[in-house]
């Protein structure tokens, strides 16, 4: 088991470091059109940046600021920092910590936890780069196969494969605090389809919902 | 920590095939955009930072309002340069909030942590069925159009019906070393149904 100090130690660690890669990695985000714009000489004003920046950021500023508060707290610092790097959170990152947070038989929120996650992202950002990179390479020959319309069906259901899965091993270990989530959001979805499109908002209202609905089963004693 | 090299090897294996086809999916992602802003900016912005669910709504929405069509190569440096810089400000609001208040919600979960060891427990699962069950939903989005729209939910349940294989196998059989694959095998195999599926209906209708 981890002691206390050790465990201090660590965090303290992770955060440093977490801040300092995260700010290295929003300079060079931004160094990239920077420098871009230096290079070519070609500026592009403020209106049509933020004519751009209208048809997107009320929506993703949002997104982004209740994903950080969803999963911030379900990755663990370690998690957390390297994971909004990388990027691909909802259908890979967060997928893949939950999964090895279960086969290592860890906790999230707990020391262990956290550093399985991190491990978890941290392969899952190594495997992304190596396929894309070794994806250009051989973009030609990949290209027809990537394409092909016989391929097409498994990648559009990608999200339903993946969360069939995961889903069922939660359901199976907490059904009493699935139900009224699952229900709630299928509900929702079959009157607003349209939503579809905007699941990532919707992924924090149901966390809220199903936060709602545990705290009260809690309170109440049903899950003891 | 209490973890063994066994279990830390066990993990890396295991995600590491995880992530194979959520990467190709990216990967495919990656060729769709780079058709209309070339190689590098996608390539960077999908390796790194961004997700196709953003990227292209951010490129469309650039090029939307420069009156750009989506379906030729940018050339003129400048609406490249606009695209660019809409991407990049268009998503920067999670990280600015994971630098500066990661630190303080690790320390409200503690507070939680340390009060109720149960509820934090109870709380983070919670958490997670929360994202699971948004998902869940979604799937059935489509329903109402008839027998296509239900490919995915049965992809999804093909996906969860293999899950469960996999969990009896290891259970009674004590096949352990699948658990570590089971998230793989369930979500390639549900993918690989997919094809037959689609064709099969689509060939029906």
């Amino acid at each position: 088991m981890t002691t206390l100090r050790e465990a201090q130690n660590y965090r303290e660690r992770v955060h440093v470091w977490g801040r300092v890669s995260l700010a290295l990695a929003l300079i060079m985000f931004i160094s990239y059109p920077l420098v871009l714009c230096i290079h070519f000489d070609a500026w592009p004003g403020w209106w049509p940046v933020f004519k751009g920046l209208l048809g997107v950021a009320p929506i993703y500023w949002t997104v982004g600021i209740i994903e950080a508060l969803t999963f911030g707290p379900m990755l663990g610092s370690g998690g957390a920092y390297l994971g909004f790097v990388t990027g691909n959170l909802t259908a890979m990152k967060v997928p893949a910590a939950i999964r090895a947070q279960q086969v290592s038989k860890t906790e999230a929120n707990t020391p262990e936890g956290e550093v399985v996650a991190t491990i978890a992202i941290a392969i899952s950002s190594i495997v992304t780069t190596l396929i894309l990179f070794i994806g250009m390479l051989l973009l030609t020959q990949l290209q027809p196969l990537l394409e092909s319309p016989v391929l097409a069906p498994a990648f559009d259901n990608i999200l339903p494969a993946l969360f069939g899965g995961l889903g069922i091993v939660f359901i199976a270990k907490d059904w009493k605090i699935a139900l009224a989530p699952i229900t709630i959001m299928l509900v929702v979805f079959l009157l607003f389809p349209q939503l579809a499109g905007a699941v990532s908002v919707l992924v924090p209202v149901s966390a809220l919902i199903t936060l709602g609905v545990s705290r009260l089963l809690y309170k109440k004693g049903y899950l003891d | 920590m209490g973890l063994t090299n066994k279990v830390l090897r066990k993990v890396m294996a295991g995600s590491a095939i995880f992530s194979v086809a959520p990467a190709v999916a990216i990967l495919l992602g990656l060729v769709t955009l780079s058709k209309f802003l070339g190689l590098p900016l996608p390539w960077m912005r999908l390796s790194v930072l961004g997700a196709l669910t953003y990227e292209l709504p951010a490129a469309s929405s650039a090029a939307k309002a420069m009156d750009i069509p989506l379906n030729q190569t940018v050339t003129d440096p400048q609406v490249y340069a606009t695209i660019a810089w809409v991407m990049t400000l268009g998503i920067l609001s999670g990280i600015l909030v994971i630098l500066f208040f990661q630190k303080k919600m690790e320390k409200g979960l503690d507070k939680v942590k340390t009060k109720d060891q149960k509820w934090s427990q109870i709380m983070m699962d919670s958490l997670f069925l929360g994202m699971i069950a948004a998902f869940m939903g979604m799937v059935f989005s489509d329903i109402r159009s008839g027998l296509v729209g239900w490919i995915p939910v049965f992809v999804m349940l093909f996906s969860a019906l293999v899950m469960m294989v996999i969990g009896l196998l290891v259970k009674k059989l004590k096949w352990t070393w699948l658990e570590n694959y089971a998230m793989p095998l369930s979500m390639l195999s549900a993918m690989a149904f997919a094809i037959p599926l689609t064709s099969w209906i689509k060939g029906n209708l």
